[in-house]
């Protein structure tokens, strides 16, 4: 549902401001989103300096240091710390992507702003609470469907069908892409979201998978699928440089043609 | 929410497979608007600052008054569905609900008053 504002309990307030590192001569001033669930407060921005001569070149590596040399309090997911698992996605400096693969200098402004993936429940601080997103992912069906019978050695694929999953089997599921669509924001219970719809359309054109009457049919649907108004923010912030729009527009092609 | 499970939150009602007809309508109508318009404005913008018998001339023509019914009918219908689709975006329950019955029957309305001036016109 729309929500212009955010509710009483979720409006961000200023927060501590920790200490410069002492004789640093080349420090960048952080503004980091932080929430606890347990200690009741509304959500604040804590400034944390840090002395980049000491730090490494990607967003993720100043949390690190954050983490380990400031506040240890500081909540985030990492984990591969090379854009493959998808961990790491945050809002930074009003982008959605992956701390580990976006560097600092990408960030123009002299403070760099640090939140949440917007428009999602938050578990704590960086963390949103993907449930939701990974369930509706599920419920695509990402697995191989078949109904003739398992073939001895493998299910073959012609070289120009494999060339077709490209651009599509890179995903890594980290929710940048719906979270930056408003029409995921405002209707994300039933709209299943650019990440979920590319990864459908990884299955309906594989050349393998005999389920694709039935994925179309889960599909069909003025929430599900047509939610999808080519806004292309998820396009622009993927930080794998993933086109999901051009992967719904796909599936919105093959259901005219089904009707045509 | 209860003890609902996440694929159960997540698949909700299933797919209602209806959708693909309104997307289809809606790029139909757009490629036909696209033409009908323009052409419109051109009739309309070289009838401006005639006289009243000129202009009832103008539209009692075949080919302009036809043009003006299928304005009047391929556009209110584009309206009437492209607001759906904003209000669906934008509201929910019942305010939802209310908001598409009173855009259908606004559009059928200016549809039906926009037909009988034209006929009033050009018969």
């Amino acid at each position: 549902m729309v929500q212009l504002t955010l509710p009483k309990n979720s409006t961000i307030r200023t927060g501590k401001t920790w200490p410069k590192p002492e004789g640093a001569t080349n420090v960048r001033q952080f503004q980091i989103y932080r929430w606890n669930p347990d200690d009741g407060k509304n959500p604040q921005v804590d400034t944390y300096f840090i002395d980049m001569d000491s730090c490494g070149p990607m967003i993720l590596d100043a949390l690190i240091k954050i983490k380990n040399d400031v506040d240890p309090t500081l909540t985030f997911r990492r984990s591969c710390r090379e854009g493959i698992c998808g961990s790491c996605a945050m809002n930074v400096d009003g982008i959605n992507t992956l701390a580990c693969i976006y560097g600092l200098d990408e960030v123009q402004k002299d403070v760099v702003k640090i939140y949440p993936l917007p428009h999602m429940p938050v578990v704590k601080d960086l963390i949103p609470d993907l449930t939701h997103f990974y369930a509706q992912h599920a419920s695509t069906m990402p697995w191989l469907e078949t109904k003739t019978n398992r073939p001895a050695k493998e299910w073959k694929q012609s070289i120009d069908d494999r060339k077709k999953l490209d651009g599509l089997y890179e995903c890594v599921m980290c929710a940048c892409c719906s979270t930056s669509c408003p029409s995921y924001w405002w209707n994300g219970d039933r709209y299943l979201g650019p990440a979920a719809l590319l990864h459908a359309y990884r299955w309906i054109i594989d050349s393998r998978d005999e389920a694709t009457g039935e994925r179309l049919d889960d599909l069909e649907d003025p929430f599900k699928l047509y939610r999808c108004h080519t806004i292309m923010n998820c396009a622009k912030t993927c930080p794998k440089g993933l086109n999901p729009a051009k992967a719904i527009a796909e599936i919105k092609k093959m259901m005219i043609e089904r009707h045509v | 929410m209860g003890f609902l499970t996440d694929r159960k939150r997540a698949v909700g009602r299933g797919a209602s497979h209806t959708g693909t007809e309104h997307h289809w309508f809606m790029q139909v109508t757009s490629v036909g608007l696209a033409i009908l318009i323009p052409t419109f404005i051109f009739y309309f913008g070289s009838a401006l600052g005639s006289t009243h018998d000129e202009v009832l001339a103008t539209f009692s023509r075949p080919f302009p008054a036809i043009l003006t019914a299928l304005v009047l009918v391929v556009g209110l219908q584009h309206f009437n569905k492209g607001a759906q689709m904003m209000i669906e975006d934008y509201l929910q329950g019942s305010a939802r609900k209310a908001a598409i019955i009173f855009t259908i029957c606004l559009s059928y309305t200016l549809m039906g008053t926009g037909l009988f001036a034209l006929a009033k016109i050009a018969l």
